[in-house]
């Protein structure tokens, strides 16, 4: 954005639109809720340590669902863990987002046919804004995923929400 | 240390009846048949006795065995009645450093096995996880009830090779 731009420093003042103000404040620092299911869950914490770094897109973990952004649904959602999910969901405030990481989460994965205990896609009970492939998804790969919620998040109005 | 051939002739001359078979041509370890309505009494003996010592119960798991009569209506091509269903005992001693295998066999209308919960702890939930796969009531258990699905689940018990999955659980489609 320039903000902090040298040319910028005779003035206090900076003229935006409020849609890129919200939007740039909201993509810069997207806190997940800390929350894995499986082994995508394992990618996901390497996502956040040092070597891929979230944090330098301002992603961090917080754990209460109460002041988070975004989910990410790491792993395989059984029928049991998928009731607690939609609460989580809903008692995270607007505006928030939701990413579908790996096969389980996104259509049932492995478990498609014979998984009795596995609800086949989050998206039957949440609305998910990206869906992440793999199984597991590499870190490069939910780090990609990550960068398309901010492009989605880019093009929010205050009118409408369309994340 | 004790071979499954010894360990056998102990039994059947301490319990008899409660004894069926040992069978030593399976493909793995050697294994001893037991009345499901005895097995607690045989355990106690197993690992109290002193030349046996079986302190360790290293895996506790219910088997289908699939042997019934399958169902001939179309509808119902899938559904078993009769034949068993079993619960295997894969024992060991820390001790003397032998092992066993035991089996049960309980018929499939009315699986009932004795609990040997109060033997090994470690047997609290592994029948816990049998009785939710397959349905097995195991006898003076202090807390048989399901432990992996949800505890309100009522399509039956999953791993059963006639298992339906039903169309919804709480609202939530479950079909692909």
């Amino acid at each position: 954005m320039g903000l902090l731009d040298k040319e910028f420093s005779d003035s206090n003042i900076v003229i935006a639109r409020t849609d890129d103000i919200l939007n740039w404040a909201r993509l810069s620092s997207i806190w997940q809720l800390s929350f894995g299911l499986a082994c995508c869950a394992i990618e996901m914490m390497a996502t956040s340590a040092s070597h891929y770094d979230f944090d330098r897109f301002g992603v961090m973990p917080r754990p209460t669902p109460r002041q988070a952004d975004a989910i990410i649904i790491s792993g395989t959602v059984t029928l049991k863990m998928a009731e607690r999910i939609k609460r989580l969901y809903e008692q995270m405030p607007d505006p928030k987002y939701i990413i579908s990481m790996g096969s389980c989460s996104n259509s049932g994965g492995p478990y498609w046919e014979h998984g009795y205990h596995v609800l086949k896609g989050v998206d039957r009970i949440i609305p998910v804004d990206v869906y992440v492939p793999g199984c597991p998804p590499r870190p490069e790969a939910l780090l990609e995923g990550l960068l398309k919620l901010q492009e989605k998040i880019r093009k929010e109005t205050l009118r409408k929400k369309t994340a | 240390m004790k071979k499954a051939q010894e360990i056998f002739d102990i039994l059947k001359s301490e319990f008899d009846d409660a004894i069926i078979s040992i069978s030593t041509e399976t493909p793995t370890e050697p294994m001893i048949s037991v009345d499901p309505l005895k097995i607690c009494g045989v355990s106690l003996f197993l690992r109290n006795n002193t030349e046996l010592q079986f302190d360790s119960l290293m895996n506790l798991s219910g088997v289908d065995d699939a042997n019934g009569e399958k169902g001939k209506v179309e509808s119902d091509l899938d559904l078993i009645t009769g034949g068993t269903l079993s619960v295997y005992y894969h024992l060991h001693s820390t001790k003397i450093n032998h092992k066993i295998t035991l089996r049960v066999s309980a018929p499939r209308e009315n699986p009932e096995v004795e609990s040997v919960e109060s033997i090994w702890k470690t047997a609290n939930w592994h029948e816990r996880e049998a009785y939710d796969m397959y349905g097995i009531k195991f006898l003076n258990h202090p807390d048989l009830r399901r432990i992996l699905m949800p505890y309100d689940w009522d399509a039956g018990y999953p791993l059963r090779k006639d298992y339906k999955s039903p169309e919804y659980y709480h609202g939530m489609k479950i079909p692909y």
